[in-house]
This record gives C-alpha cells, structure tokens and sequence, in this order.
C-alpha cells in the first residue's frame, strides 16, 4: 500500500537548514526501515503552469488550477501497511520539515 | 402462528439483535475485511431471520444460527459481484487483516470494530454515526432521527466514513499497548458524546424530546460491553458509572409538562435506586484501587456526591469543589472551570463564583451553559438587569425547546 504525504505550506520561504538536516535523518530512517518510494520539493504556484487539452481545447493558463493561500511545496511516496503507519510516518514527516502534512492513498 | 409465539420470536429477535449484532459484524468484518459487506450480510442475517424463525421457531443457538447465515449471505454477495467485477472483489477479500499481531491487549472481534469505526482519522460526526450503526446495530433511519439529519445525509456520511476506512486502508484491530490509551480516551469520547445528545438533545424539532433514552440506553449499553472485553480500564468503569449516576435522575428531570427540571428541584425519589447504587459500587471499587483517576472517574465521583446526598441543601458541596479541583489538575478546559464555578458558588457565595466565571467570556461566548451559570450567579446577587440579558443571551443559543422554555421561565421571574 502507498501513501502521497503532501507537504502544505503558506509562503516562499525554503527549508532552513535544521529542517533540511532533520528531513535527511528522516528519509535516512525511511529507507532503513523499507518505507521509501520517492520525495521531492516543488516550485510554488507562482513558476505553475495548468493545462487543459479536454476536446483538445489547448488552454495554457499561467500559475496554479486554484489559487489557495496554502499549497503544496513538496511531497513523500511512501509504502506502508495500513493508515496507522502511514499517519505515524506523517507526524515524523510534519516534524522534520515543520509543516503541515496531508496523507492520502493511492487507489 | 399464534400471537403468543409471535411474541416469543419477537422478544427472541429483539434479545439476538441487542446481543448479537455487533459480534456477527465483527467477525464478518475480519474474515472478509469489507466493513460494507459485513453490514449488509449482517442485515439479510436478521432479515432472514425474521421470516424463518417465524415459520419454523427460535434456533437453540440463535448468535450461531445468525453468525452462519450471514456468512452464507457474504458468500452470495461475493459470488455475485466476483462476476460483476472480479479483479476488485479479489483484492478487497485479500486485505482480510487475518491474525492480529500481538498487542498484549485484549482481542476480540467486536473491539476491533469499535475502535476502528472510532478511529482518529475520520471526524467526530461521521465517528459517532459508524459507531451506532455498525456497533449498536441502528438503522441508518434511527440514527438520523436521533441527530435531526436527513435519512440521505447521514446515509451519505456512513457510506463516506466506510468509503475512507476501505480505500486509505485504517486497519481493522485493536490498537498497540503503546497507543491503546490515547485510542481508548478516542472511543470514549464517542460514547459519551452519544450519551451527552441523549441526555440533552443539542435540538429538537417539535419540542418533545429534550431527552432521548434511546441513545443515552445504547451509550450505557456500548460502554457496558467496552467493559466487559477492558475490564481492568478505570475510565471505563469510571465512564459506566457517570452515565449510570446521569441516567438514573432521567426520569425526575422531566416534569409533568415535559419541562426541564434542574437537579435542586428534582423529586429525589423518583431517581433509579438500582442505577445509583451500580454507579455507586463501581466508583467505590475504582477508589479502593489507590490508582490516580482520569476525568471520567472524577466526573463520577462527583456524580456520586450528588446521588448521595438525601436532600439538595445536605449535598456535600465542599467534597463536589475538591473532586472539580482535582478535575481541573487534568482538564483545565473553561468548561471545567465553569463547572466548578457552580460548586464554588455553594461554598463561597456567587459573588466569588462569578468572578470565576467571569474571564471564561472569550472561550465561551457562544456556550449557552455559560450564559445560563452567569445569569444564575447574577440574579443571586440581585443584579436582575444584567441576569436578564444573561438569560437572553443564553435562550439565542438554545435549540432545545424544554431548554428554552425552563430558561425564559427563569428570565421572566427575574424581576
């Protein structure tokens, strides 16, 4: 079973240093302990670009599909049994990178 | 079939469904890992159940007769869909969690599915609505009606809440020892916020249900079987007996004209000896453990005082301000603190009391009990102008028609 762990966030500000420390020791854990898929940061919505080529409508809008004050700014893939771990994971996940995290399944 | 075999089979479903209900969703819920399929199984069970016993009578042992057809009943249903949509049929089957790993804890199949359909992950409401239906075995019909929802609204949050159990995979088992207490002060608060509806309905629409014993019944009746698989749990017996002690004074509550009636008022021999002294004895064997209390036994234990006293003047009301001092030491919520502002008005006047309560304004602003212990104090201490804009405030914040009726008595004889 996966699990996406959205990192949700409210400004531009990176990942200071302590927390890029805190979020190496993490992903060091998961990968020991067989939770790793994949991680990644991510541009804001401000360098977004949303596409709609329903019925080859060919839109091209410049930023995000919905302008949020919170967004996303990166994410886990991670493999987990069952929502207890996935959420356990979370909290690690929420602490090393202080910011709020969102678990959802993949289907 | 004649009515009194009729009558024997229906006091023999009633008793199955009352006793047997949670335990055959339970173990469908493990064996097949689909909380929907357990329910519907579990539902054609005791359907079936109605038209066959009575045709050929009550089964000697109806919990297996139930248990065995519902499974045949899940069996069906899987055949049927296996063919409609076999991949995704086979992989809910395989998510069966099978043997749980050891937690130490006790295991049994009706815990698991009251501490799933408790789990953290889905809120309150949609908590609430899963436990009554899966574990208490009401009708989706029934639950709406208790929380003055639409049948198709509180459908809709069932089948959600089953949708996230099924689809973000929360595991069907008892939580480790290491998370058991926090889970287990979870389920409790489920149950006691079940009871706290039925106690005192947060609305009603025609004004004649302030209480709903159907709910405060089927709290008491969840957490007695919570007890029965924890029994060593002091909040849970601590929770047993604060409804217990509630439940007891529920028919003094009421007066004639269904109006509420305050607890100094009420007819103290119209409470329920045998409730009071069962909340009783489980207080007293919590004290004689020497273990420190959690809120739910505190809560009791000044529930106990209360029940105790013959008369609303012979309350001990020093005794009630001590266990609320011990109270706030682990909840210093403002609705603790308002609590115990009704004690110390019996101990050292309202003027302190009010005091008290007066810097709870910002948390509590929109809490009618607020109001309603403010307007109290103050007509007490002949501040009848304020008291009247207290109880004002307090009848816009209720729903609850017996509520309002007894607070605008209050206002009106304010003067």
């Amino acid at each position: 079973m996966q699990y996406l762990l959205s990192v949700i966030h409210d400004g531009t500000d990176l990942a200071t240093d302590a927390e890029m420390a805190a979020i190496d020791a993490f992903n060091d854990q998961l990968r020991a302990d067989g939770h790793w898929v994949f991680a990644g940061g991510l541009g804001g919505p401000d360098v977004a670009t949303t596409i709609d080529n329903r019925d080859d409508a060919g839109l091209v809008v410049d930023g995000p599909f919905v302008e949020t004050k919170e967004f996303v700014v990166g994410f886990w893939i991670l493999e987990a049994p069952d929502l207890d771990v996935a959420l356990r994971l979370a909290r690690e996940a929420s602490k090393a990178c202080h910011r709020k995290i969102e678990v959802r399944p993949f289907l | 079939m004649t009515g009194a075999a009729g009558d024997e089979v229906a006091t023999a479903l009633a008793r199955a469904h009352r006793e047997e209900w949670a335990r055959v969703v339970a173990t469908l819920a493990r064996r097949y890992g689909d909380l929907d399929l357990a329910e519907e199984a579990a539902a054609e069970a005791f359907a079936t159940a109605v038209e066959r016993w009575s045709a050929d009578g009550v089964p000697p042992a109806p919990g297996g007769w139930l248990t065995t057809t519902a499974h045949r009943k899940a069996i069906d249903r899987l055949r049927r869909e296996r063919v409609r949509d076999d991949k995704h049929r086979e992989a809910l089957v395989l998510t069966d969690a099978g043997p749980p790993a050891p937690t130490g804890a006790v295991d049994d199949d009706r815990l698991r599915l009251l501490f799933t359909c408790c789990h953290p992950a889905l809120a309150m409401p949609a908590r609430v609505a899963l436990t009554l239906r899966m574990v208490g075995g009401l009708t989706v019909g029934e639950i709406a009606h208790a929380f003055m929802v639409q049948p198709t609204t509180m459908g809709q949050r069932i089948t959600r809440a089953k949708t996230k159990i099924a689809q973000a995979r929360i595991p069907y088992r008892v939580p480790t020892a290491q998370d058991l207490p926090a889970r287990r002060d979870g389920v409790l608060a489920v149950l006691y916020l079940i009871f706290n509806e039925g106690y005192l309905a947060s609305s009603t629409d025609d004004g004649t249900q302030p209480i709903r014993p159907a709910l405060t019944g089927e709290a008491i009746r969840l957490v007695r079987l919570l007890r029965q698989l924890l029994p060593d749990d002091g909040e849970v017996a601590g929770l047993l007996a604060l409804m217990l002690l509630v439940e007891a004074r529920r028919l003094a509550r009421l007066d004639e004209d269904g109006g509420l009636v305050p607890l100094p008022a009420q007819d103290r021999t119209r409470w329920d000896r045998r409730l009071v002294a069962e909340g009783h004895q489980l207080v007293r064997e919590r004290l004689v453990t020497g273990e420190p209390p959690g809120r739910y036994q505190v809560l009791a234990a000044i529930n106990a005082v209360h029940t105790s006293a013959p008369s609303a003047e012979a309350t001990d009301w020093a005794q009630v301000l001590a266990l609320y001092d011990q109270l706030v030491r682990i909840d210093r919520s403002p609705v603790v603190l308002l609590n115990r502002a009704v004690a110390l008005a019996e101990v050292d006047g309202p003027q302190v009391a009010l005091a008290a309560v007066e810097p709870l304004r910002d948390a509590l602003d929109r809490y009618r009990a607020f109001h309603a212990t403010r307007a109290d104090l103050l007509r007490r201490l002949g501040r009848d102008d304020e008291a009247r804009a207290a109880y004002d405030a307090a009848i816009g914040l209720t729903d609850n028609a017996a509520e309002v009726a007894f607070l605008v008595e209050r206002r009106d004889a304010t003067r």
